[in-house]
């Protein structure tokens, strides 16, 4: 039997950004705060130092940051007629593990959505006819508007000390900027980074195009600065070390060098880490949760911490499955489109072609986040009218380290080993590079996450099966903005055009895009088509939030990390300003 | 059919200018035929070890891997053999270590061969699967050439491994295609990853390329090297421990 602890006021399930953002919010609001975090913890200063930071081998190809699938991991498949499988090693894009989560090897892109997405149905509905979203894409509206997030936004910018320029300050476009962003009440807190020759080559050629090109918003400070908190964030090194790495410079904003050095000094915060949580402990006749039960994985002990207020803030395979094994809120089930728990499951769809070009580009040089973008082909920032498919996404150059393990393009034709491969790959190193095309994942009826019925994790809960393919509108999005890069290499002169790679195929083994789910426990207006309300309230249980990707009704054509930094604000700011004064649900259901 | 009488083909023959005591020992021992089959590096900066002492790896299984890597990375004016470059000593340690072991592999049953789209459903570590891999390779090469494959002259060697690419080997049990793929990944991890591991002898494969390694710190620099073709002495881990 689980060992029963004294209640706290709160308890968050999971210590990267959102947990470490909401639990600050909430202690400053006076709460008692526990935060459960299943993996180690991690002290920038000890674990990401040099030397052995700059370790490829390790921390990219062999993952050491990343979540070992013997622990947890989730079971695969392409239709709901076919028998999911376990992802036994990340073949498919990997989740993050330990104190601070993503946010410790994210790259530190930091986009804010386009204001269309967030009305995504109502939108698409006005602009092209009731009859044009097909039947099977199950995309919603979110409940807000990019100007409720707006300050919420600006917030998480001043948290990381984001560098950038702004396109749209209150209204007025901006010459250098981003023209297709939402106004922003301010400024990027830092000015952008240096650009790289492949980004000078870049935005000339997409310019010459008559796209307009600007610096992409990077949490890679370009300048030594103060965040939000008043904790200091050092300068990028432009090392070329951002995903998959820890920052030794402190200059990529993560939530072990943003949030938590204040945090763990609150005496009303508690960090328990190695604390695996199992399950919700729900009462449904009384519609709350309360509490949680982990198990220590140092004693393996169990333990329940009950809570007046429940953050979920894992992942969204362990938020969507926290709720599915708690029986909280109905599962969706794909033949009926009823049920909300596990639905509208997106990842992002991504494609790329190389260029390979005169000029040197010492790919060594570089930060995480890409030295320029085109927003032109995003979102509905173009007329599709006639196109067959919806949505679409950014063009940018992708030169973020020249680790040689992985980052070593060779022309078309080029054998792959041999005295031939290897004289073309030390011609063409220092001169290539790939236009990434970084595209939506508009949710699909037959994509969504439920309970595995035959595979456990460690402790012994069942696994998150994933049903997921790419569909037609992927695929034609793909082709589109793959086109668009190809004529964007061609218009940069470059010396060889590889052959373009718009997604193709099946989702699954060496086909995924980039690590970002989405979905599962999703916000919206109407308990009937959403888990959680416009707060990220949980419809079934009011004490009960869910933070994180998963709260996505779909996925957007832009990283999602400041969105969801942007949400944990709107949250908390939901939950200290109006919950707290009288708990219950927010929105009448 | 194996034709014994052909003495196996020593990975220590490999070790190219190294021609050391050991190798000397273990040839005399063997009847080695005296010539190298390997032709000498173009360059051999720095003293390669007496010997190489295996934690896993049987002579079998480093003789075949040693040919192979070769091939894969041939001793031409761009680096050493594979071997001299020291692939085989970076993945005997590999296999011996935690990946090697299974580590963050997910090994619950029941196994089910899945589609391609679904990854690795073997129930093998990395060890077994080299293992099973190379036994399964050298049954193949010794039905299709008469030989184990490092009995194999470098022609006949290139040409087995190009066809294991083009997935048109038939090995017995083992997906020959698969065990291909994990072969050439473990030589290009070897190759360009840092010395540290065992491969990239000399940090030959970042000269090769021109990357700089360590301590990579360019806030300064980033503007002063754009578009300029840079030259800077690699550094690797053990030049800052």
């Amino acid at each position: 039997m689980a060992k029963t602890l004294k209640a706290v006021d709160a308890v968050m399930v999971g210590m990267g950004w959102s947990g470490s953002i909401m639990a600050r919010e909430l202690t400053k609001a006076g709460l008692t705060v526990v935060g459960l975090e299943r993996g180690a913890d991690k002290s920038p200063r000890e674990d990401f130092a040099l030397p052995r930071i700059r370790d490829e081998y390790k921390y990219r190809v062999r993952q050491e940051l990343m979540l070992d699938t013997s622990i947890e991991t989730h079971t695969l498949r392409n239709t709901p007629a076919e028998l999911a499988l376990p992802m036994r090693k990340w073949d498919v894009p990997p989740v993050g593990d330990g104190l601070g989560g993503a946010g410790a090897h994210w790259n530190g892109v930091t986009w804010r959505f386009a204001p269309s997405e967030f009305a995504l149905r109502s939108h698409l509905t006005e602009r092209y006819g009731r009859n044009a979203i097909p039947e099977e894409m199950t995309i919603q509206d979110w409940g807000i508007t990019y100007d409720d997030l707006e300050p919420h936004y600006e917030h998480f910018e001043r948290l990381c000390g984001t560098s950038g320029k702004a396109g749209n300050l209150r209204g007025q476009k901006i010459e250098g900027g981003n023209p297709f962003e939402g106004p922003r009440h301010n400024d990027y807190p830092n000015k952008p980074l240096i650009m790289s020759q492949a980004g000078m080559i870049f935005t000339k050629a997409a310019q010459s195009l008559g796209y307009h090109p600007f610096p992409t918003p990077a949490s890679n400070s370009s300048t030594p600065y103060v965040n939000s908190e008043g904790l200091p964030i050092g300068q990028c090194q432009y090392c070329g070390h951002c995903e998959y790495f820890g920052c030794e410079s402190n200059a990529k904003a993560s939530p072990l060098i943003c949030v938590l050095p204040v945090l763990m000094q609150d005496p009303k915060f508690e960090l328990r880490t190695q604390a695996y949580v199992s399950r919700l402990v729900y009462d449904k006749a009384a519609r709350k949760v309360r509490g949680v039960v982990y198990v220590d994985r140092r004693t393996g002990e169990e333990i329940e911490q009950p809570a007046d207020l429940v953050v979920l803030c894992a992942y969204p395979f362990n938020n969507t499955l926290l709720l599915l094994t708690a029986g909280i809120g109905t599962p969706y089930d794909p033949a009926t489109g009823k049920g909300v728990v596990g639905k509208n499951y997106c990842h992002q769809t991504t494609s790329n072609v190389m260029m390979f070009v005169d000029d040197e580009i010492n790919p060594w040089i570089g930060t995480g986040v890409s030295p320029a973008a085109i927003d032109d082909f995003q979102a509905d920032n173009f007329d599709h009218s006639g196109l067959g498919f919806f949505g679409g996404g950014f063009i940018a150059p992708a030169v973020s380290g020249g680790r040689p393990i992985q980052v070593r393009a060779t022309p078309p034709g080029t054998p792959r080993w041999g005295s031939a491969w290897k004289e073309a790959t030390a011609r063409w190193y220092s001169h290539s590079f790939p236009l990434n095309c970084h595209g939506i994942s508009y949710a699909h009826k037959h994509n969504y996450l439920d309970l595995d019925p035959t595979y456990k994790d460690a402790i012994g809960r069942p696994l998150v099966r994933m049903t997921y393919n790419y569909f037609d509108n992927d695929y034609k999005m793909s082709a589109f903005l793959t086109e668009k890069a190809v004529g964007i290499a061609r218009a940069a002169n470059a010396t060889i055009v590889g052959n373009p790679q718009p997604r193709r195929g099946n989702y699954g083994a060496n086909n995924g895009g980039a690590a970002h789910h989405t979905g599962g426990a999703i916000m919206g207006t109407d308990p009937s088509t959403s888990a959680l309300n416009r707060y990220l309230q949980c419809w079934e249980a009011s004490n009960l939030f869910v933070m994180g990707g998963a709260a996505f009704p779909q996925n957007p054509g832009h990283n999602p990390t400041c969105t969801i930094g942007a949400l944990t604000y709107w949250s908390a700011h939901a939950i200290t300003s109006q919950y707290l004064r009288s708990p219950g649900p927010l929105v009448a259901a | 059919m194996s034709d014994d009488s052909i003495p196996r083909r020593s990975f220590l023959k490999g070790a190219g200018a190294a021609g050391t005591a050991a190798a000397t020992a273990l040839s005399g021992a063997l009847n080695l035929p005296a010539q190298a089959q390997s032709t000498p590096p173009a360059k051999d900066a720095s003293p390669p070890p007496a010997a190489e002492a295996h934690l896993t790896l049987t002579a079998t299984e480093a003789a075949f891997l040693s040919a192979a890597y070769d091939i894969f990375i041939p001793a031409d004016k761009l680096s050493p053999s594979g071997t001299d470059c020291g692939l085989v000593l970076f993945i005997d340690r590999q296999l011996a270590g935690a990946w090697g072991g299974g580590a963050r592999l997910y090994r619950s049953g029941p196994f089910i061969q899945g589609k391609r789209e679904q990854g690795y459903q073997l129930s093998l570590t990395p060890r077994e699967f080299f293992a099973a891999g190379i036994k399964a390779a050298n049954e193949w090469t010794r039905k299709t050439y008469g030989k184990d494959f490092d009995r194999l002259s470098a022609a006949e060697r290139e040409t087995a491994l190009k066809t294991m690419d083009e997935g048109k080997a038939q090995f017995n049990e083992v997906n020959g295609k698969q065990f291909f793929e994990m072969l050439l990944a473990s030589a290009m991890e070897g190759f360009f990853a840092d010395p540290v591991y065992g491969g990239n002898r000399d940090k030959v494969s970042w000269r090769m390329v021109g990357y700089p390694g360590l301590p990579a710190t360019y806030a300064s620099k980033a503007l002063e090297y754009r578009g300029k073709k840079i030259v800077i002495e690699p550094q690797s881990i053990a030049d800052f421990s």
